[in-house]
């Protein structure tokens, strides 16, 4: 057992060079990859052209294309979609970090043990069975006319401030459950190690259960930022001038639905990069946990 | 050690593998008769692993072959899966799978993969899990049996398709010191009814009375193999005298 660990003397030698059987495989393996890297290319193309054809050819395309891809109304509705879109971008922004804290604090007040924190369990339960179960355009109804209507002193009238705060309400209850399923795949021996150490069960929490937690669920998490991407585009209900509400106002006045498809292609390109993150993320998690490179 | 007719079963040929930087085997010969038991020993990090990986297609080697009777299964156009269901593998940390019975464990590739049907495969299951003492387990999930039983079920699962070679990944090294005789004598047992093993080891005693080869890896070579009497008993290479005597030194053979 004393071996072990130990790095070998010789084990910098260098090798022989590759036997003229290897590099037959290896040849024989680029071939195979350039062959269907060159049959994908072919087949996307072929596809390509034919979806082209088709769609161009039919019937009605002119028709469809004069009302969902007119290049004029595009141009003269941009300005003002992409300054509804920075209100979205903010919300987003805004919203996903209130919505992080919110939902871990929840997390960590599901996970609490022990009957003192009874009552701040059940709240917190509560509010997740509650917000996650409401639909969140009944959420948005309630909190942008409900509250206005109240007349109370110091309450926001802001569809911005509104929205904001209802989609806040709804998807830290989805994000706590999120939160609380990483927080529950860490393994009871982490836990038991820790308070081995003698660190307190707050400190167990932050410094070796919530890490590893995060770090699980990742993926799910930008999923859900994904989701909550597009869901920021509902503030347009309340009234606020956001990129929906931008494109509404424009087909209103032409009856031309090509402003709506621009603001959706650009939610589309807002969403792109986090949906590439999250594959990164996954790609990442999966490596690190594998240790055989052929399956 | 008399030629058996057909050749090797399996013939490791001038094996390399490297990870990055590291040289784990730099040109591993090794051939293995039909019937007999091969035992790999050596240090930790002397490649046995990996050899036993590169054999079962679970790594891709960087130069040489490894033939299959006869068949070249390093070959890029060989199907890997066709190759691997001709073999039976061992892990180390059994790799039992937790959300399967004991019987489904051992059923899921003759079902699934040898297309027996499954009437036929549960009897198969049944008649192993009873040589093995676990017959009354069959039904249990394996998180519930200990180490041994566990490591028990998962050679009963290699075996149940009938592998040309069984590939045995240091298989007692996560087991409690009073497990290990449990699933030493399984292997035993296999090896007695004509078997052929291959298995990186620890437990040299083990080696020593199964085996009819013993080989010491070193350094990513086969640096001396030989009958067990021999090359445990006394070795010609100077590593391989120190490598025994710090084995000695820990009580271990």
């Amino acid at each position: 057992m004393a071996v072990r660990g130990r790095r070998r003397p010789g084990a910098e030698l260098s090798l022989p060079a590759p036997s003229a059987l290897e590099l037959d495989r290896r040849a024989f393996r680029a071939r195979r990859s350039r062959r269907s890297t060159l049959v994908a290319l072919g087949s996307t193309l072929v596809f390509a052209v034919v979806a082209y054809l088709v769609i161009t050819r039919s019937p009605g395309w002119p028709r469809v294309q004069s009302t969902f891809f007119s290049l004029d109304n595009a141009r003269a509705a941009f300005p003002d979609i992409l300054r509804g879109l920075w209100l979205n971008v903010q919300v987003l922004v805004i919203g996903g970090l209130c919505v992080v804290v919110l939902g871990l604090g929840l997390a960590v007040l599901r996970t609490l043990r022990g009957p003192a924190f009874a009552p701040l369990r059940l709240l917190a339960t509560g509010y997740v069975d509650v917000f996650r179960g409401m639909p969140l355009i009944i959420t948005l109804y309630l909190v942008g006319f409900g509250l206005p209507a109240l007349r109370l002193q110091g309450v926001p009238t802001s569809p911005f401030i509104l929205g904001t705060a209802a989609i806040v309400l709804t998807y830290s209850a989805y994000v706590a459950e999120v939160f609380r399923a990483g927080i529950e795949s860490v393994h009871p021996s982490q836990r038991a190690a820790a308070r081995s150490l003698g660190l307190t069960h707050r400190q167990m929490m932050r410094i070796v259960v919530l890490p590893q937690a995060v770090r699980n669920v990742t993926p799910a998490l930008l999923n859900d930022f994904v989701a909550l991407q597009k869901d920021v585009g509902l503030i347009s209900v309340l009234g606020a001038i956001d990129a929906v509400r931008a494109a509404q106002i424009e087909v209103g006045q032409t009856f031309n639905f090509t402003p709506y498809v621009v603001a959706g292609l650009l939610f589309v390109l807002l969403a792109v990069p986090s949906a590439r993150i999250a594959d990164t993320v996954s790609a990442r998690a999966r490596r690190r946990q594998q240790s055989g490179s052929v399956l | 050690m008399s030629p058996v007719a057909g050749g090797p079963v399996l013939d490791v040929r001038g094996v390399v593998k490297t990870f990055g930087e590291n040289v784990v085997l730099r040109g591993v010969d090794l051939s293995v008769d039909e019937h007999r038991v091969v035992a790999l020993i050596g240090g930790s990090g002397s490649g046995k692993s990996t050899l036993l990986r590169c054999a079962s297609l679970l790594e891709q080697v960087d130069d040489g072959q490894v033939l299959l009777d006869g068949e070249d299964i390093t070959d890029p156009q060989v199907d890997a899966d066709a190759v691997r269901r001709r073999l039976g593998v061992v892990f180390q940390a059994y790799n039992l799978f937790p959300h399967l019975t004991v019987l489904d464990n051992v059923t899921l590739a003759p079902v699934r993969v040898h297309g027996r049907s499954r009437s036929e495969a549960t009897d198969e299951a049944r008649e192993l899990l009873d040589r093995i003492g676990l017959a009354d387990k069959a039904g249990e999930y394996p998180d519930r049996l200990s180490g041994g039983q566990q490591q028990r079920v998962a050679i009963v699962r290699a075996l149940a398709v009938r592998p040309r070679v069984l590939l045995l990944d240091e298989i007692t090294s996560a087991l409690d010191p009073e497990l290990v005789g449990e699933v030493l004598r399984l292997v035993r047992e296999v090896a007695t009814q004509g078997m052929t093993i291959v298995m990186a080891t620890h437990e040299m005693g083990f080696a020593k009375q199964v085996a009819d080869t013993v080989c010491f890896l070193d350094q990513g070579v086969v640096l001396e193999s030989g009958p067990p009497a021999q090359v445990l008993g006394d070795p010609v290479e100077p590593r391989t005298r120190q490598f025994l005597s710090r084995i000695i030194d820990a009580g271990r053979l």
